[in-house]
C-alpha cells in the first residue's frame, strides 16, 4: 500500500456538456465540503449547448488554497470523445474511474496510474429505464456514489449534500440518493481500493463558510447598493450578474401589497443601448449599471467616452472572457484592463475596479455606485469568467455599514440660498463639480450636458483655452480618485522581491508565495485593487528591488500601465509575469520563472 | 390670469432659448418656434422638461427653446437609450427627445425601433430634411428614390419611411406635419405631450443650403406643391369643454390620457387614424403618387408605457433612498442563511 495522500489533491470529472452533470458535480464538492475540507471547484465548460467536452474541477485542499491546479489526480471518465487525453492528463500515480465500456488499450492503459471501472451506462439502464430524460443525470449520480466509496465519504454527507443541492424538494433527493447508492453498493461489491486518496473530517477550516460565485455576489452588491436601473444585453459570462440581479429584486424590490417595484430592469437592444440606458438613468439621478464582457465593452466604448466627459454616473460590469474578438466565450482572461482604462476616443481614464474574491465582488459593487456618484464618471467593474461564474467558499457576506454617497447633488434649497452656480466649475479644487438632476424645482437648475466641448457654466465653447481646461480638471479629478478609489492590499515583511497582482490572479499567488517559501524565497506581495493606481503603489515599488507584475493577459497590460504611470527611474524593477491560455492561472505559472529568475546566479555557478 | 402668462403662470419668454445657431430660413428654426408656442400653451414645467438629442442639426435644436430645462445632447443616433433611461430614472419627467433623418434612420435605425417596441413616453420629433446638413448635403436614409442631391447626384435606394416604420413597430401615436404648417403642428406637438406613450412625430424640414433646389422632393417649393393634408387638428386640453360644433361623421375624437381631445375635422380623405393597416396603406399610396399625408396617421390610446408595463413605483427612482432600497438586516441574515 503506497502512502495515503488526504485531504490534498484535484479530481476532474470529464463529461460531455449537456449531459445534467453539473448537479452531481456540485453535490460531491457540496460532499466533501461537508466533511470541512476546503474544496476549489472549476467548471471547465465549452461555448455549446449541448455535445462538446467539458470538465469540472473539485481542488481538495486542507490548506484551502482557491487557485486551479494543474495537477489531475482522480479522473471520472465519462465522456468517450475525450477518453484519451483525459487519461493522458492524470498525474503518474492517478486514479482513473470510466465507464466499463471504454477500451484500455495503447495510451489509455498507463503502468502508473489505479482504474476502477464501473458500468455507468448499464446501471443507470437497469435501474432507471422509466426515467426517460432524467435517465442522464441520475447516470452521473451514480458517480458520485462510486467516488463517496473509494474516497470514504459517509453516505449520510452525500445526502446532505444532495439535500443543500435540491433545497425542499424531497423527491428530488430520494431519487437522487437511489443513484447514490446503486454507485456505493456497486463499489463496494465490485471495486477494490488499491490507490492512496482519501478524505478524512477535518475542522475549523470551512466554518461558517458557504458557497457563492462571484456574479451572484455582485448581483447582490447592486441590490444593496442601491442600484435602480438596470440595462443589459445577454452575454456570456456576465449573462448571470443580472439574471441574479432579476431574481433579487423580484424578491427584495418589489412591493408586496401594491405590486409596485422600485427598480426597471430593462434587456436592452445591444451593449451600446444598455449603456445608453445606464447613463440616461445616471443622468437623472438614478443608481444605474449594465453589466456585459469584452466583446460588449467595445461597443459601449462610445457611451462610455460620453460619460466621461460630460461627466455622468454610470456603473458597468465587465466580467472578463479570452480575447479579442468573440475569443473564447466560456474561458478566462484578465484581457479588458488595459482598454476600460481609457474606453474611448480622446484623453480618457476611467475608475476601473479589480475585485479578487467573492467578498470583493459583493463589496466593491457597492463601492462602484458610490464612486460613480462621488467622481460623477463611469466606474468599470472587472471580474472575469473564473470569478464570476466558479463557486468560491466565502465567508457569509455582511450587511453594508456605509450609506450611500450621492455625491455632490445641489437641491433646489442649496441653489435658492446660492447666487449661482456652473455645472462644471471646481469650486473644491478637487476636480469634482456640482451637478443638479433634472426634476429639480429651481429655475437655476436646468443645464445643458453634452458630449461637444463646454465651459465651466455648461456652455458650448470651442474656445481653446477652455477646452484645454475642462481636460485638465478631469485630470485633477482623476488624481483625486486615486486616493478615493480603495486602496491596494499589501503584505510586506521587508523583502527583496515582491509580486504585484489583481483580481483572481491572487489565488495563484497566494499558492506561488507559500511554493516559493518552501524554496527558500519570500516574496512581498501588493494586491491592486483599482485604476487609478493609488500613490502607494509607486511607493512599494521603491522599496523592493524586483518585483513581478502577475496578471492573466499575453501582453502585460498591468505591467504596461505601471510603466507608464511609475517615475522612470523605478520601471526597471518590473519583470512581467504572463498567463493567457483561457483557463484559470495556477501558481507554478508563478513559481517556476520566478524562481529561475531568482536563482540564475547559482545555477550559473553550478 | 392674464394674457401674458400660461396656465401655470409663466410667460412665453420663459420657453424661448439661446439663439439659433442654424441657417437662416432652416426648416428646423420654424419648428423650433412652434415648440415654443405648444410648450406654453400646454403649460410644460421646465424643471420637469428633460430635452434630449442626438447629433446633427435637429439635434442642436433643444438649446433654442426653454433655456431652463435640463437638456441631454447625446451620441449620434443615441438618444433614444439615454431617453429611456432618463424616463426610467424619473417618470414624472417630460421627455422630448428631437432628432434628425440622418439620427434617426440611418446610424440610430437601431434604438428608434427599440424606443418604440418599449413604447418609452416621451415625445420624438424627426426633424426630416432628407440630407446631412452638417458634413454638407449627404443623402440621408430618408432621401426619396429619384431626389436629386444639389451635386446633382440622384438617389437611387429606396427611402425609409419613419411613420410607417413605427406603424409596423407597433407604435402608438405616429403623425407626420410640415415645419412651414403651425396651424396643424402645434395642436399635434400638444397631442404628442398629452399621449402616455412614444408619440412620433415626423417632420419635413426644408434644409435651405443643402437641399432646397429644384428636383429635391423636401424643399420648400416640393413640399408646399405635395402635402396632402388628411385634417384638420384642434387640441382641446384636459378639463376644458369642447366647443367646437360639426356635423356628425366629419370628425373624429381622439381621447388622450390626460383628458385632453385632439379633433381631427375630416378633409378629402377619409382616414382613420386608428386602423393601423389603413395607415400604411395612406402612407403607402401617397408616397408611390410622389405626395405625402400629414395629420394623425395612427393612434393607440389603450397601450401600457413602458414604466407602467414595469409597473414601476409612483416615486421616481431616482429618489429613492437606502430604506426604500435595501432590506432589513434580518432578510439579509435569512438570506445568508439560506446558502
Amino acid at each position: 500500500m503506497p502512502q495515503r495522500t488526504v485531504n490534498d489533491f484535484t479530481i476532474r470529472v470529464a463529461t460531455v456538456n449537456g449531459s445534467g452533470s453539473q448537479s452531481s458535480n456540485l453535490v460531491l464538492t457540496n460532499s466533501i465540503f461537508r466533511l470541512g475540507i476546503p474544496v476549489a471547484p472549476k467548471n471547465v465548460f465549452p461555448s455549446n449547448i449541448e455535445g462538446l467536452p467539458t470538465w469540472f474541477d473539485v481542488r481538495v485542499t486542507s490548506k484551502g488554497y482557491r487557485c486551479r491546479t494543474r495537477d489531475v489526480d482522480v479522473l471520472v471518465a465519462l465522456n468517450a470523445a475525450t477518453w484519451q487525453q483525459d487519461v493522458a492528463g492524470v498525474k503518474p500515480g492517478g486514479v482513473v474511474v470510466h465507464e466499463a465500456t471504454y477500451p484500455l488499450t495503447g495510451e489509455t492503459q498507463r503502468e502508473d496510474l489505479t482504474y476502477y471501472a464501473v458500468p455507468f451506462n448499464a446501471l443507470a439502464k437497469e435501474h432507471f429505464s422509466d426515467k426517460g430524460d432524467l435517465r442522464k443525470y441520475l447516470m452521473n449520480m451514480i458517480y458520485v456514489g462510486a467516488l463517496a466509496h473509494l474516497l470514504e465519504i459517509p453516505a449520510g454527507v452525500v445526502e446532505e449534500g444532495l439535500r443543500a443541492q435540491f433545497r425542499s424538494k424531497a423527491s428530488a433527493v430520494e431519487l437522487n440518493m437511489k443513484a447514490v447508492t446503486i454507485g456505493i453498493e456497486y463499489a463496494r461489491e465490485h471495486l477494490e481500493k488499491r490507490d492512496k486518496y482519501y478524505l478524512e473530517r477535518m475542522s475549523g477550516k470551512t466554518d461558517g463558510y458557504l458557497f457563492m460565485e462571484g456574479n451572484r455576489a455582485a448581483a447582490l452588491g447592486c441590490l444593496m447598493g442601491g442600484c435602480t436601473v438596470a440595462a443589459w444585453y445577454p452575454i456570456t459570462p456576465s449573462s448571470s450578474l443580472c439574471e441574479y440581479f432579476i431574481q433579487y429584486a423580484d424578491k427584495y424590490r418589489v412591493d408586496k401589497e401594491t405590486g409596485d417595484r422600485n427598480v426597471a430592469i430593462v434587456q436592452a437592444e445591444d451593449e451600446l443601448a444598455a449603456a445608453g440606458m445606464v447613463f440616461g438613468a445616471g443622468w437623472a439621478g438614478a443608481r444605474a449599471m449594465t453589466s456585459t464582457s469584452g466583446p460588449g465593452i467595445s461597443l459601449m466604448a462610445e457611451y462610455v467616452g460620453y460619460g466621461y466627459y460630460a461627466e455622468v454616473p454610470g456603473v458597468i460590469f465587465d466580467v472578463q472572457r479570452a480575447g479579442p474578438s468573440t475569443g473564447l466565450p466560456t474561458r478566462t482572461m484578465q484581457g479588458d484592463v488595459a482598454f476600460a482604462y481609457t474606453l474611448s476616443h480622446g484623453d480618457t481614464k476611467h475608475i476601473v475596479l479589480l475585485p479578487a474574491t467573492v467578498r470583493e465582488a459583493y463589496e466593491l459593487a457597492m463601492d462602484a455606485f458610490d464612486l460613480a456618484d462621488r467622481l460623477q464618471t463611469p466606474v468599470l467593474v472587472l471580474s472575469d469568467l473564473d470569478l464570476g461564474m466558479n463557486s468560491w467558499l466565502t465567508k457569509a457576506l455582511p450587511y453594508p455599514k456605509k450609506p450611500f454617497d450621492r455625491g455632490k447633488v445641489l437641491g433646489a434649497d442649496d441653489l435658492a440660498s446660492m447666487k449661482s452656480w456652473g455645472r462644471y466649475r471646481d469650486v473644491d479644487k478637487d476636480g469634482i463639480p456640482y451637478r443638479t438632476l433634472p426634476g429639480t424645482k429651481h429655475s437655476n437648475a436646468g443645464f445643458f450636458t453634452r458630449g461637444t466641448g463646454h465651459d465651466e457654466e455648461a456652455r458650448y465653447s470651442e474656445q481653446p483655452e477652455v477646452w484645454q481646461r475642462g481636460l485638465d480638471r478631469l485630470l485633477r479629478k482623476l488624481e483625486t480618485a486615486r486616493t478615493t478609489v480603495p486602496a491596494p492590499v499589501v503584505d510586506e515583511k521587508g523583502r527583496n522581491v515582491a509580486i504585484i497582482a489583481y483580481g483572481t490572479t491572487h489565488h495563484a499567488v497566494v499558492e506561488a508565495r507559500d511554493k516559493l517559501h518552501d524554496a527558500g524565497i519570500d516574496v512581498d506581495y501588493l494586491r491592486v485593487r483599482a485604476l487609478p493606481l493609488s500613490p502607494e503603489v509607486a511607493t512599494f515599488v521603491k522599496r523592493h528591488e524586483r518585483v513581478y507584475v502577475v496578471e492573466q493577459n499575453r501582453d502585460g497590460q498591468l505591467y504596461g500601465i505601471l510603466r507608464t504611470e511609475l517615475p522612470p527611474h523605478l520601471i526597471g524593477r518590473l519583470e512581467s509575469i504572463r498567463h493567457y491560455n483561457g483557463v484559470p492561472i495556477d501558481a507554478y505559472v508563478i513559481v517556476d520563472p520566478l524562481l529561475e529568475a531568482e536563482r540564475a546566479p547559482a545555477v550559473v555557478a553550478e | 390670469m392674464t394674457a401674458n402668462v400660461n396656465i401655470i403662470g409663466l410667460t412665453r419668454d420663459v420657453y424661448k432659448g439661446l439663439p439659433t445657431t442654424l441657417c437662416a430660413g432652416c426648416g428646423h428654426n420654424s419648428i423650433t418656434n412652434h415648440l415654443i408656442k405648444a410648450l406654453y400653451e400646454y403649460g410644460v414645467e421646465p424643471h420637469n422638461l428633460a430635452k434630449m438629442s442626438g447629433i446633427g442639426c435637429s439635434s442642436k435644436t433643444p438649446a433654442y427653446f426653454v433655456e431652463q430645462a435640463h437638456g441631454f445632447n447625446s451620441l449620434h443616433g443615441r438618444m433614444p437609450s439615454a431617453a429611456t433611461g432618463a424616463k426610467l430614472a424619473n417618470r414624472e419627467l417630460m421627455v422630448l427627445g428631437i432628432s434628425g433623418d440622418g439620427d434617426t434612420a440611418s446610424i440610430g435605425l437601431g434604438q428608434y425601433c427599440h424606443l418604440i417596441r418599449r413604447n418609452v413616453d416621451c415625445t420624438y420629433i424627426v426633424e426630416n430634411n432628407g440630407c446631412y446638413g452638417l458634413t454638407k448635403g449627404q443623402f440621408s436614409a430618408t432621401a426619396d428614390v429619384g431626389s436629386k442631391q444639389k451635386s446633382g447626384k440622384i438617389n437611387e435606394y429606396a427611402t425609409i419611411d419613419v411613420c410607417g416604420l413605427a406603424i409596423q413597430l407597433g407604435a402608438t401615436f405616429v403623425a407626420r406635419s410640415f415645419s412651414g404648417d403651425g396651424k396643424q403642428l402645434v395642436p399635434l406637438l400638444q397631442a404628442a405631450f398629452s399621449h402616455r406613450g412614444t408619440a412620433i412625430l415626423d417632420i419635413i424640414s426644408p434644409c435651405v443650403t443643402f437641399n432646397d433646389h429644384e428636383g429635391s422632393t423636401k424643399s420648400y417649393q416640393y413640399v408646399k406643391d405635395h402635402d396632402v393634408v388628411l385634417h384638420t387638428a384642434d387640441y382641446i386640453s384636459g378639463g376644458k369643454e369642447i366647443a367646437v360644433d360639426y356635423e356628425p361623421g366629419t370628425v373624429h375624437d381622439v381621447q388622450l390620457d390626460d383628458g385632453s381631445h385632439l379633433l381631427l375635422r375630416k378633409l378629402d380623405t377619409n382616414h382613420d387614424p386608428t386602423d393601423a393597416i389603413g395607415a400604411l396603406r395612406t402612407i403607402h399610396d401617397a408616397s408611390a403618387r410622389g405626395e405625402f399625408v400629414t395629420g394623425l396617421l395612427y393612434v393607440d390610446t389603450h397601450q401600457q408605457d413602458l414604466c407602467a408595463r414595469e409597473r414601476l413605483t409612483k416615486v421616481p427612482l431616482a429618489r429613492l433612498d437606502e430604506k426604500a432600497l435595501r432590506m432589513h438586516k434580518s432578510e439579509w441574515s435569512k438570506l445568508m442563511e439560506s446558502f
